[in-house]
């Protein structure tokens, strides 16, 4: 299928569940207080940057709070004093900190920018690192979409308000306190009443923050269903229209389409009360401040500046509640967002190398499997008492009806999962010893799926060996037999490979995925049903190429092809998780057994060799 | 954009009456200054109590309903965001439903994803937040000007000298920062992109060691995004402060001159601070703008990305006045049909030409990017063919209704997908209202009856998203089993028996020959021991009786696959090479024995045949 473009485009966001239909499990407890040490720990990394930052908040703040009483100052030398140059030098002075208090603004969202987003970007590499040292089970359990949204989305939430949250809440309390201060140096009758509506400010936003979380949590429900839905429609879009069950597919999808739509405008409806109703406090406060100034203004106990002053100081005491309120809500989503990207910093590897482990230097290719028991879900056992021997340089053949345990086996020598009972040796040393990055690179596997990577065909096939030559690559792929193909590409070996290498049939994937291995020049070689999805002609050159690689090298071929492992030094027969025959072609074509059965029924009792009756 | 807010049309009404009501929200908190400096300038000056309460009465009056309003406002808007969403997400998923595989080849489904989910939030996101400020800008700063105007007459030029330097500062920063907003989300592709192939391809990352190398080119572009948001974040950020120093400017300006003015008795004192009052709030509002320049770039890019989708035509369309197919017989035949992906590359499928009579089984074969796939997704229509006619019974698929032919032709793709559900579900995905007894018999057919009941909770096994704890022959048997329920006409097997071992191959084929009506087995093997259940798999035939015939297509790979086959095709290259059954070719085509000699090692067994 052709595919043209090449740069895929961004991840699926929203979660996709298991189970029945797409219910994400919600209702996590929450620690605020450690979540917010942690994060506050990717910022505090910035101390430099920080410290200025905070430093320039608070020049900010206190610059903010000048203004006002500035003002109010200049009104009185009008009112009051009536003096023309007095006006002049006040006027002068609140142009003096009006302009610092800009200036000092800017520069701390200039640092601040910087600060943060480095934070960010250190939280970006500690997840990917982390990811890379997780065992394959951990992703396994975990749909993509999950851990791409939690890569993408929460990370992103997190990042605004890193940006301007921090300094938001910072700067809001200190002018809070400031202006609290001020005023009641000012006047402290008219700050008492001004500041009467504080506290009432503060009761509403919390009541309905909480009554909006629930709602929020709701939504995002939703949406994550709908994500979930549309994630698997569009990837199994081939199927849906293959079986005419598009008007099917947009029920489903309308109905929680609808779900979603329902939750949203109730929780954003009564989320978007805040604003006009902290307004309304804030604004029944100046009125009372209006009021009250005004009264003693009439009997001479305030003056006109006075209330001018604090009629701005009420308005700005306003601003950072406001803020305060919706600064909230983000930094609960951030935080929210925060837990599922800690959940997975903390995470503990299945396997791991301790200080004990080993490193493994060349290798002969001795492979023991020594009783080996292995259960993916526990209970259900994959593998019992497996036990065989290969000696350096054999070709050892795995064959066995599907799901008998035969990939199961290389997934154990390549220790991607731990093994329940007995061992596994390479070289006489149990792999549990050795280091995992070690074991992994001296073993060569050509897997079932062939995983490409939207790069040119000469960079995937690199991938076996990141240092070797053009000329090195070339060869590999000429014993792969990939070299004829990729010729006869658009543009040979720097053809760009769209997502998942989609633009190649699979047998030409399975190709590139062999030539890949052939660069790697393991010591142990693991084929896993490679050949099974190329046509026999090509199977067959492969073949003969892979003759030629596996000399020398202890190989593993796991084969439905009976015809590919005659030339095998050890047949291993499995069925249901254990070793039911082993021995050489021959002999267990006599033994009459079940691998002769498999035999037989290969060529449907028509073509038998000759000397078996 | 534009052509997206057709979508907002039905919610018209919410949508008028948002702006309507921040009218309302904006008047009365325009109105405040004035009542402030009714209190001081007659209140206070006249030593008037009264004047003074019943201005403040007035005060709390207005600011009701003014949260009123805004609340109103916020209703509003929410309503016909949220309904604009909803509508826009189904109109482009229902789109996508209405694609052809051409089309959804060139999308690639990660797009496909994304624009149904991110861009579709970021512009519902937009609509909601234009409709509930979009007008709060304009009207504070209109409203404080004539407010201005009345309130301090002498100071209303200043006012307008100082708001039309701030719009000149605020354009020029947007402009500024523009361009780099799409830089950004280029970049957080590339991370995403590279976040992806970690997840998809994390058996390969571990299996070649390349955890290092990945961490390493991850951080390469985690830097470069950085460095290129903190650019954005910084040319933005110098909005604030250089309209904060405008306005200020002003202020001062305002109180120097008004202040002279009140000293001079011109003015009074009031007039001054409602002008000083109505500044600020103007720069409150405007500074706002700033900040929504983000989002509206963003929610640009994401509106194209949307209009992209829902602009694209389905290559494959239903003709006006196709014909329905009631009781097909199966007979395919291909004329001279020839078939290329997209212009200008090169043809895939050259001049192909056969019959495939009731009945038959046709085997595919052919190397590598030969053409079998595109050749059996042709029989279904998934493509149009380029030259040539594909005809079902004679009727060129073209001319035929969707409906039709997915009950005529069924195929078991490559891949196999299940979705999430139970096994029975899945199974019975092309037909829904299938019996359990039917189901049962296309499992046992599939040779995958066995190993569901296995399971602990047998058919009603939940599958995990995309059939995840399924080994690849088991989901492949199920695909079979969901391909054999429809009961078609046609059977398209597109290699899909790849992760089966030989024996169960042959099982599920020798199931097949029975479904195909080749008789009840061959002389001398002993029926099949649920036979009787396929009876339930079997088609109607158009005369009413029991025992209708089913054509079969296999892209085999296994040469045994195609012993049997009444005609075997041998594609080399997009053309038909041969054509013919086992022994013919045996004898006339030099590419059928090569294959057929590598299948079996040592070509020992072409003396054997004929």
């Amino acid at each position: 299928m052709a595919a043209t473009r090449s740069t895929p485009r961004r991840a699926p966001g929203g979660a996709g569940g298991f189970g029945a239909h797409w219910r994400q499990s919600k209702e996590r407890p929450r620690d605020l207080r450690g979540t917010l040490a942690r994060l506050w720990g990717y910022l505090a990394a910035q101390r430099g940057a920080l410290a200025v930052a905070v430093i320039l908040v608070v020049a900010t703040s206190v610059l903010g709070t000048l203004g006002p009483y500035l003002m109010g100052q200049a009104i009185d030398a009008v009112m009051v004093d009536r003096d023309l140059r007095l006006l002049a030098r006040e006027a002068l002075l609140m142009l003096a900190v009006y302009v610092a208090e800009a200036g000092v603004a800017w520069l701390e969202a200039y640092v601040m920018s910087g600060a943060s987003q480095r934070a960010i970007m250190a939280l970006r590499d500690d997840l990917f690192a982390k990811l890379q040292t997780l065992s394959l089970r951990f992703f396994d359990e975990r749909p993509h979409g999950e851990l791409m949204s939690r890569l993408a989305n929460d990370v992103e939430n997190v990042s605004n308000v890193l940006q301007s949250g921090v300094t938001g809440l910072i700067s809001s309390v200190l002018s809070l306190v400031g202006i609290a201060v001020t005023m009641l140096l000012l006047n402290a009758r008219l700050a008492a009443v001004t500041l009467v509506t504080a506290p009432l400010m503060v009761v509403l936003s919390r009541w309905i923050a909480k009554r909006t979380r629930a709602g929020f949590r709701q939504q995002q429900v939703f949406l994550g269903e709908l994500n979930g839905i549309i994630e698997e429609t569009i990837a199994g879009q081939r199927v849906v229209k293959a079986y005419g069950r598009e008007q099917a597919a947009v029920a489903t999808f309308r109905a929680t389409n609808r779900q979603l739509r329902r939750a949203a405008t109730r929780a954003q409806i009564f989320s978007g009360t805040l604003p006009p109703l902290t307004n309304l406090v804030n604004n029944t406060g100046l009125t009372i401040v209006a009021l009250a100034g005004g009264w003693m203004a009439v009997r001479g106990v305030a003056t006109v500046g006075d209330i001018a002053s604090f009629v701005q100081y009420a308005r700005r005491f306003g601003w950072p509640l406001n803020s305060i309120a919706s600064l909230y809500n983000s930094i609960q989503s951030a935080i929210a967002g925060a837990e599922r990207v800690f959940q997975i910093l903390d995470e503990v590897p299945e396997l791991a190398d301790t200080s004990a482990s080993q490193s493994l230097e060349a290798v002969e290719g001795d492979v023991v499997f020594d009783d080996v028991c292995f259960e993916y879900t526990p209970g259900v056992p994959v593998l019992k008492h497996v036990s065989f021997h290969a000696q350096p340089g054999q070709t050892i053949a795995l064959v066995g009806p599907t799901g008998a345990g035969k990939t199961t086996m290389v997934n154990l020598l390549a220790r991607f999962y731990d093994i329940c009972g007995g061992r596994v040796l390479i070289d006489r040393v149990d792999i549990r010893d050795l280091k995992l990055d070690d074991v992994r690179r001296r073993l060569g596997i050509v897997l079932q799926d062939t995983y490409l990577f939207a790069d040119t065909v000469m960079e995937n096939i690199r991938y076996g060996r990141l240092g070797a030559s053009d000329e090195d690559v070339v060869r590999a792929a000429h014993v792969a037999n990939a070299d004829a193909f990729i010729r006869h590409l658009p543009h040979g070996y720097a053809t760009l490979l769209s997502e998942r290498g989609s633009n190649l049939s699979q047998g030409q994937r399975q190709l590139l995925a062999i030539a890949r291995a052939v660069l790697a020049d393991p010591a142990i070689l693991v084929l896993d049903e490679a050949t099974s999805s190329i046509d026999t002609r090509t199977e067959r050159t492969i073949q003969e190429a892979m003759l030629r690689l596996m000399e020398g090298r202890t190989s593993f071929v796991i084969a439905h092809r009976l015809s590919t492992i005659r030339e095998a030094d050890q047949i291993l027969v499995i069925n249901d998780g254990e070793i039911v025959e082993r021995g050489p072609h021959a002999a267990l074509l006599a033994q009459r057994g079940f691998y002769h059965k498999l035999y037989v029924a290969q060529f449907k009792g028509q073509e038998v060799p000759e000397g078996v009756a | 954009m534009r052509k997206l807010l057709v979508y907002l049309r039905p919610y018209r009404h919410w949508a008028l009456l948002a702006p309507l009501l921040m009218l309302v929200e904006t008047a009365t908190d325009l109105l405040q200054p004035r009542m402030i400096q009714r209190i001081v300038d007659v209140g206070i000056a006249q030593r008037d109590m009264d004047v003074v309460l019943q201005t403040g009465i007035w005060m709390v009056g207005l600011s009701i309903a003014g949260a009123l309003g805004g609340i109103g406002c916020s209703a509003m808007s929410v309503l016909a965001a949220q309904g604009f969403g909803a509508d826009l997400r189904d109109g482009l998923f229902t789109k996508v439903q209405s694609l052809s595989f051409g089309n959804i080849d060139r999308f690639e489904t990660g797009q496909l994803i994304t624009r149904l989910t991110n861009d579709v939030t970021q512009v519902e996101e937009l609509v909601g937040l234009m409709l509930r400020l979009m007008l709060r800008a304009p009207l504070l700063v209109v409203g404080s000007f004539v407010m201005a105007m009345l309130s301090s007459p002498q100071l209303a030029p200043l006012f307008a000298v100082l708001v039309s330097l701030i719009v000149v500062v605020l354009s020029w920063v947007i402009n500024k920062a523009y361009p780099l907003y799409g830089d950004v989300q280029e970049l957080l592709d590339d991370l995403n992109t590279v976040m992806q192939e970690n997840l998809a391809g994390v058996r390969v990352v571990k299996a070649f060691v390349r955890g290092d190398h990945e961490i390493a080119r991850f951080r390469r572009v985690n830097r470069a995004l950085m460095a290129i948001t903190v650019r954005v974040a910084r040319t933005v950020a110098a909005a604030g402060p250089l309209m904060t120093m405008t306005l200020y400017a002003g202020v001062v300006a305002g109180f120097w001159l008004g202040g002279a003015r009140v000293l001079e008795g011109r003015m009074q004192v009031g007039q001054v601070i409602a002008f000083t009052s109505y500044l600020t709030r103007t720069l409150w509002s405007l500074s706002f703008v700033s900040t929504l320049s983000t989002r509206v770039a963003r929610a640009q890019a994401s509106a194209e990305r949307i209009a992209e989708v829902l602009d694209s035509v389905p290559e494959v369309q239903e003709a006006s006045g196709a014909r329905s197919l009631a009781a097909p017989a199966g007979r395919v035949a291909f004329e001279d049909v020839s078939f290329r992906y997209g212009e200008g590359s090169d043809p895939v499928l050259c001049d192909v030409s056969f019959v495939a009579e009731p009945g038959q089984t046709v085997a595919v074969l052919g190397a590598t990017g030969a053409g079998k796939s595109t050749l059996v997704h042709l029989i279904g229509r998934f493509y149009d063919v380029a030259s040539g006619a594909v005809t079902l019974d004679g009727v060129d698929v073209r001319a035929l209704d969707e409906a039709s032919l997915r009950r005529a032709v069924s195929i078991a793709l490559q891949e196999s997908v299940l979705f999430s559900g139970t096994i029975r579900d899945n199974i019975r995905y092309g037909r829904p209202d299938a019996t359990d007894a039917e189901v049962e018999a296309a499992a046992r057919a599939a040779q995958a009856h066995d190993f569901i009941t296995a399971f602990a909770d047998g058919y009603d096994t939940v599958v995990g998203q995309r059939g995840v704890n399924l080994s690849g022959g088991q989901k492949q048997r199920i695909a079979i089993a969901r391909a054999l329920l429809v009961r078609p006409a046609v059977l398209i097997l597109d290699d899909s028996t790849s992760s089966v071992d030989v024996e169960t191959e042959a099982e599920i084929q020798a199931a097949l020959d029975v479904l195909m009506g080749d008789g009840e087995g061959e002389p001398g093997e002993p029926a099949l021991p649920w036979s009787e259940g396929l009876r339930l798999l079997r088609r109607p035939a158009s005369d009413g009786e029991t025992g209708g015939s089913m054509t079969a297509f296999v892209i085999a790979q296994r040469i045994s696959t195609v012993l049997n086959a009444d005609k075997i095709l041998v594609l080399d290259g997009g053309r038909v090479a041969a054509e013919g059954t086992h022994a013919a070719l045996l004898a006339s085509s030099p590419i059928y024995r090569e294959i057929f000699d590598s299948q079996l090692g040592d070509g020992r067994l072409s003396r054997g045949g004929d």
